[in-house]
């Protein structure tokens, strides 16, 4: 049921939060509660989407009003070299009559109709509120549709009122481990054969990361899900290695693949200079100590020596331009750290982060790197943000999209670094990115103009003037 | 008009590639143009999430929005609690003028009696009867946008228009409908001042939306009609009522006020905007101002002229209904053939529709239907299926996430009819150009290129 699931993830022993917390606070789980009024963020369905739909060849199909489709498809920067299919939005679009009958039967028409017109490997079945509260039962259709079409029909129990974007993370986890990892066999196996797990490829990532795997040697079996196929990632359990990208969020998916098929796991970033050399490092390691040939380490150190030399001379140039220029870092969880370092490394100088996703050992990491006097928000609200700009106490913010406007109207530079970007920064090109990024925004001359006065303000006579 | 297919059988099961928005969305926009107003969605917290994204990337612009942030103890136990939490918290930290509640499919099955609830909040908390509060009943599961629009436009007339035993002369009230952008209400206003009135918009979106550059963070709606011009709403000389899914606003604002309403189905065309012109100088008494005259006399040159590039031209259009509405019978004005006109949504307003198809459907219908056609006009979700089928996509409504200034578009009025007229027929211009330079992309060319990308702009197409 559910229920006990959603327990499930809650008593994740892979989750370092989890850890240092009392058995009583465990049981409460890790979805905060919510304030009524003053809530902000996704639903379980919404994260439960975000990690299954860059599976890309695979239909992604929503049981439920038009509000949980209609309103949210085709937003996200997920890529694909192959296969579109992710970017199509399929709805039972539930009327009033669906929620009083209730909607099995049109939802078993839905996924016949998709199979017959697409011929997906998988269809993927997302439940919403609605139809969880009138009782229809996904699991029975797509177990009966499955069997009726021959396909994989995967039913997405996360529906979006049991809790927080991260707790859908987490579903959508359970999911791949219940219905699709372990399911298809690779035609071979190689003793390099590593599963990423967490990276969704967002502006195409995964691209700038790929060619170094290839490069050393690696064979990228499956990643979940970022360009991913529905057939890789069942295939994930053939993996020697599985690197988690996004720990908070898909750790349960880790370490329960550890659990079932001994794969060992380790959690690394390829956001950063030093971050990204000591992913492939571990990476390596790993897989020799796993039986992979041990050439594999002297060819990552090789790539690594490389593109580090070359990463550095290609950030030298920013780094008169960006000293002295103060960041406002707002992004949740491991990529604050990675963040931090990596651009401290081109003479940025942070400010603060916020740490609202972090764990305390992340905290303590960056403490132990940064002292005490670096800022750690919790939870800053968007007043308090706006009046460190508009006093120009930062010089570019860096977060979200849904952040942005506290920074764009107190005429403050900023820049996306969330899922929504449209540049890609993972890896040793992307830190470059990142950086040229910054410094576009940064030297941009509107930057002067918008804070002019307008002609009927009062204006210094020295600049009427001036302007003559 | 035997050949003009009505409602073909669209009993897909699987809606592919929505058209249809939630009813919710559309009342949040409404309570939008209100100034100091912060919608509030009654539901679980993705209902607000990704109402909120669609807006942000649409208008490029903050969205207020807040929600009862329902969870599946206090969706079955019932949702008081949060909503009266909610209007509380909200109140507390950010002190709006009104708060706007919208509720959704998740309330809306439980089936939250909002009327009581209204009633309960207000009794249990005297102190925030400064506040306004307007509730809406707008279940995702039926109906659409401009439905959702509608009842939150309905429900603050209701809650809040007052009679007035004096008439100021020169006030005026107008209902602008979810079809009429920020842009087009400034338009309005622009020429409704010109006979010496001043309007009242409900919602006013060009106050707020219209690009705003705030003094301090704001949490609330910064512009927008204020709860005070509302509520003297009832002494206005009379109501312009713009579009089908006004109707009812405008006949409850009718029946509560005893002022006059003039009900427009479309301001977009040269008719369109003569009846607008006409109405106004009758109500006012004044002569119509030399500015809209030579607009006028530009329009008349502007059809003049395009014409040409519009006969005979096959469109399929998939917008909003009254959208849909406007914009078809504008094409038709032009002498272009509109082959598919798609809704998201059943509404009365359909059946006056000119098309060869009328159909409720989504994106892969107008996909179907448009393969031979020579442009389709729809929102930005359009782009995948145009590039597909390769014919070119003129962007209208929302959401317009691909362009600058989506809410500035003006297509209302003389002007904004010129506006819109020159886009179009400039599409259709530079496509002629282009096939004259290769001739070996024209005609042939156009029967088996179903399936095919269009080739990165070459006919006009920007889509991706």
């Amino acid at each position: 049921m559910l229920q006990d699931k959603i327990q499930d993830v809650f008593n994740e022993p892979g989750c370092a939060t989890n850890q240092t917390k009392s058995a009583k606070d465990k049981k409460k789980g890790c979805t905060k509660s919510l304030k009524p009024g003053a809530a902000a963020g996704g639903c379980a369905y919404d994260g439960a989407m975000i990690v299954l739909q860059p599976i890309a060849d695979a239909a992604h199909l929503v049981h439920g009003p038009i509000a949980c489709l209609g309103n949210a498809w085709d937003n996200r920067g997920t890529k694909s070299s192959g296969s579109q299919l992710y970017r199509t939005g399929f709805t039972t679009d539930l009327s009033e009559l669906d929620v009083i009958n209730g909607g099995e039967k049109k939802l078993f028409r839905a996924i016949k109709e998709i199979v017959q017109q697409y011929d997906p490997p998988a269809v993927f079945v997302y439940q919403t509120c609605v139809p969880a509260m009138t009782g229809d039962d996904i699991g029975a259709v797509c177990k009966f549709a499955s069997a009726k079409l021959g396909k994989p029909v995967i039913p997405v129990d996360a529906p979006g009122f049991v809790g927080s974007k991260n707790l859908g993370n987490k579903l959508a986890g359970e999911t791949l481990l219940d219905h699709v990892i372990g399911t298809v066999e690779p035609d071979y196996t190689t003793p390099t054969d590593v599963c990423i797990i967490g990276e969704y490829n967002l502006a195409g990532e995964l691209w700038l990361v790929k060619p170094l795997l290839d490069e050393i040697g690696i064979r990228l079996l499956s990643c979940i899900s970022g360009d991913g196929r529905y057939n890789q990632v069942a295939q994930a359990h053939r993996a020697r290695v599985t690197m988690m990208v996004c720990s908070q969020a898909l750790v349960n998916v880790g370490r329960k693949m550890e659990e079932r098929y001994g794969i060992p796991y380790f959690e690394g970033s390829f956001y950063g200079v030093s971050d990204m050399s000591d992913t492939l490092r571990t990476m390596t390691r790993m897989l020799v100590e796993r039986g992979a040939d041990s050439a594999l380490i002297d060819r990552a150190e090789g790539v690594i020596a490389r593109e580090e030399s070359r990463v550095w001379r290609r950030l030298e140039p920013y780094k008169p331009r960006f000293e002295g220029k103060r960041v406002l870092l707002f992004t949740g969880g491991v990529k604050s750290w990675s963040m931090v370092s990596a651009l401290e490394g081109a003479g940025l100088t942070i400010l603060g982060t916020s740490t609202k996703k972090s764990t305390p050992q992340d905290k303590a990491r960056i403490t132990k790197m940064k002292g005490d006097e670096f800022h750690q928000w919790d939870d800053l609200k968007p007043r308090e943000i706006y009046k460190m700009l508009a006093e120009d106490k930062a010089d570019i913010m860096m977060s979200g999209g849904r952040s942005q406007f506290i920074s764009l109207k107190a005429k403050v530079p900023w820049l996306d670094i969330n899922q929504e970007r449209h540049h890609a920064y993972a890896g040793y090109d992307g830190i470059v990115n990142l950086c040229e990024e910054i410094d576009k925004t940064l030297s941009n001359p509107i930057w002067r103009q918008v804070r002019l006065p307008a002609p009927w303000d009062p204006a210094p006579a020295s600049s009427l003037l001036a302007a003559e | 008009m035997s050949h003009i297919q009505r409602f073909p059988n669209a009993a897909k099961a699987a809606s592919t590639n929505p058209l249809k928005m939630s009813q919710p969305l559309g009342a949040a926009l409404a309570y939008l143009g209100v100034d100091r107003c912060l919608p509030l969605f009654h539901g679980s917290q993705g209902c607000t999430a990704f109402g909120l994204v669609l807006l942000v990337r649409h208008f490029r612009e903050a969205i207020p929005l807040q929600t009862t942030a329902m969870d599946q103890v206090s969706t079955i136990l019932g949702g008081y609690e949060n909503l009266e939490q909610a209007l509380r918290t909200i109140v507390e930290r950010n002190n709006p003028a009104m708060i706007g509640v919208a509720t959704t499919g998740v309330t809306e099955t439980k089936g939250e009696d909002m009327g009581g609830q209204y009633t309960l909040f207000r009794q249990r908390n005297p102190e925030m009867a400064d506040t306004a509060l307007v509730f809406a009943n707008t279940p995702d599961f039926s109906g659409g946008f401009e439905d959702g629009f509608g009842k939150a436009v309905t429900a603050i007339v209701e809650r809040l228009v007052e009679p007035s035993p004096a008439t100021v002369k020169t006030q005026i009230n107008v209902l602008a409908g979810g079809h009429l952008s920020p842009g087009d209400v400034e338009e309005l206003r622009d020429v409704i001042e010109s006979f010496g009135l001043s309007p009242i918009f409900l919602p006013d979106l060009s106050l707020s939306m219209g690009g705003r550059q705030p003094a301090d963070f704001t949490a609330t709606s910064l512009g927008g009609v204020t709860v005070d011009q509302i509520r003297s709403m009832g002494a206005s000389v009379a109501t312009l009522v713009v579009g089908e899914h006004m109707r009812i606003a405008g006949a409850a604002l009718e029946l509560k006020t005893d002022v006059p309403s003039h009900f427009f189905s479309r301001l977009t065309g040269l008719e369109a905007s003569d009846k607008l012109i006409r109405v106004l100088a009758e109500i006012s008494g004044r002569p119509v101002h030399p500015k809209l005259r030579r607009q006028r006399e530009s329009l008349v040159d502007g059809m003049l002229d395009g014409h040409f590039f519009f006969s005979r031209k096959r469109i399929a259009v998939a917008l909003e209904p009254d959208l849909l509405y406007a914009v078809t019978s504008f094409l038709a004005d032009m002498g272009a053939k509109v082959v598919a006109a798609v809704s998201p949504t059943q509404t009365p307003v359909l059946e006056k529709l000119t098309a060869t198809t009328v159909m409720v459907g989504d994106h892969s219908d107008v996909e179907t239907l448009a393969r031979d056609a020579d442009l389709i006009v729809s929102n930005s979700h359009g782009r995948q299926g145009a590039a597909r089928i390769g014919v070119p996509l003129h962007r209208m409504g929302l959401p317009m996430f691909d362009r600058l200034g989506a809410g500035l578009k003006v297509s209302v009025g003389y002007r904004g009819t010129r506006e819109l007229m020159f886009e179009i027929g400039n599409l259709f211009l530079s496509r002629e150009m282009d096939h004259d330079h290769h001739p070996a992309a024209s005609h042939e060319g156009h029967e088996d290129r179903t399936g095919q990308d269009c080739g990165g702009g070459s006919c006009g197409c920007s889509a991706v």
